[in-house]
């Protein structure tokens, strides 16, 4: 192979816009939506599966993009948390996360809000058990786990979905 | 990460011969929860890649035909969490899958990698050798069943053959009215593998079942038949002794960072004993149902 990347060719949908790529067979799609389609909101961090802030929902189930392949996401759907806002207004969740503080060094807020979305759409009036388990794949250095747990529970009790 | 050829057969024919044509060079990818880690870190360095996930005969349609329970090998453990047929039959393999990892991880983690991956650790492990699961497993050869217990040998190693692969996981409905639980215990939920995995369970006849895993080398099935763990009413000495020959196979390593060994050693005998109580809460619960 003579050091060059063996690539292959892949469709995906990625925040309702059709894409059609050229990847490194060897790439995960945590690197194709940060360094091919440069959707830097999604984040690299523990690369092992076990902090969350490469978060992503691949046909409507949230995934650590660190630990998939961009191969395997060929014909998929897939949201980052660039998609989440509409016509340049943040959803109730983003908005939620910024009125209760949920948000300090900012870096695992897009794994958790990724995260709290998948769960409020599979379950919209969750319990603090729920969101506690629904979020146990996220990890928050600044040790925000309160105001975020808020942030979620306010959306789910404000009737915003 | 080293770059490899990415091979992604439609067909179990193709996977086979993919393997067959490759050999050691060649690793499996189903939920790549393990994989990914090993392919990024250097500990796997295959040439060949090859995706199972597409494979017709593997897709994860849970289903129950003539009191045999069928999971394709790429189902997700969420799924199997999730799926009407597990919960009605296996609650302890339901209980199992709802504590694997993360919800992103039981999102892609697949039943077939949990076991071939054949961590002593594998969380689905104990609650398959208390149900007496069958691997349904392809090779050039034609397909073969292979009892669970027969399967795994120790971490990372299975009685597959190099050039088999797992198609589905085949459990039988218990005749016998049975309660089962799994039960584990680890330093976080949501991320850790567990420091020690039982599952236990109890029928109609007071045949006592456990599996437990993550103290040695490959997960232990062992089985009470005196109805003396099943009873209630039996005084605590007489159990503990019962335990103890149970617990003769554990040998915790002493590297292990998770839990030392005598922790581990200790609280085998504490899930023991938690494990028999709800099974057999379950167990009665189920009479009361049926009454």
């Amino acid at each position: 192979m003579s050091g060059m990347a063996n690539t292959l060719p892949i469709e995906i949908t990625v925040n309702g816009r059709r894409r059609a790529l050229r990847v490194a067979v060897h790439h995960t799609l945590l690197d194709v939506l940060r360094d091919d389609l440069r959707l830097t909101g999604t984040k690299e961090c523990c690369l092992v599966g076990e902090c969350g802030a490469c978060t992503v929902m691949v046909d409507g189930r949230i995934v650590d993009s660190c630990l998939m392949l961009a191969v395997e996401a060929d014909g998929a759907e897939i949201l980052t948390v660039e998609g989440l806002a509409e016509n340049g207004r943040l959803s109730p969740l983003q908005q939620a996360f910024l009125d209760k503080g949920a948000v300090q060094c900012g870096f695992c807020t897009p794994g958790q809000l990724m995260a709290s979305h998948a769960l409020l759409e599979a379950n919209p009036n969750p319990s603090l058990d729920d969101i506690q388990e629904g979020l146990a794949g996220n990890l928050c250095r600044c040790g925000c786990y309160v105001q975020i747990t808020d942030a979620v529970l306010s959306v789910a009790e404000g009737g915003h979905r | 990460m080293q770059t490899f050829v990415y091979e992604r057969p439609a067909t179990l024919a193709e996977a086979v011969a993919l393997l067959d044509a490759h050999g050691p060079n060649a690793r499996l990818l189903a939920g790549g929860t393990d994989l990914i880690i090993r392919l990024r870190d250097g500990s796997a360095r295959p040439g060949v890649v090859i995706d199972v996930k597409r494979i017709a005969e593997l897709h994860p349609a849970i289903r129950e035909d003539d009191g045999i329970v069928t999971i394709g090998a790429t189902a997700v453990v969420a799924d199997i969490a999730a799926s009407e047929p597990v919960r009605r039959h296996f609650e302890a393999l339901a209980d199992a899958a709802a504590v694997v990892g993360s919800v992103q991880i039981r999102n892609r983690a697949t039943i077939g990698g949990n076991i071939c991956n054949a961590s002593p650790a594998a969380d689905t492990a104990p609650s398959l050798l208390v149900y007496g699961a069958v691997v349904v497993a392809a090779g050039p050869k034609g397909t073969r069943r292979i009892p669970i217990d027969d399967f795994f040998v120790r971490s990372g190693v299975t009685t597959l053959g190099p050039s088999e692969l797992v198609v589905a996981i085949e459990i039988l409905v218990p005749a016998r009215s049975t309660g089962a639980v799994h039960m584990r215990r680890t330093r976080r939920r949501g991320h850790d593998l567990a420091s020690v995995t039982l599952c236990c369970s109890v029928d109609d006849t007071g045949v006592t079942r456990l599996a437990y895993g993550s103290v040695g080398p490959r997960p232990v099935l062992v089985t009470d038949e005196t109805g003396v763990l099943a009873d209630p009413d039996a005084p605590d000495e007489a159990k503990a002794a019962i335990f103890e020959r149970m617990f003769a196979e554990a040998s915790p390593s002493k590297r292990s960072m998770r839990a030392g060994p005598e922790y581990r050693l200790a609280m085998l005998r504490v899930l023991g004993n938690r494990a028999v109580r709800a099974a057999i809460g379950r167990l009665e619960a189920k009479g009361r149902v049926e009454a």
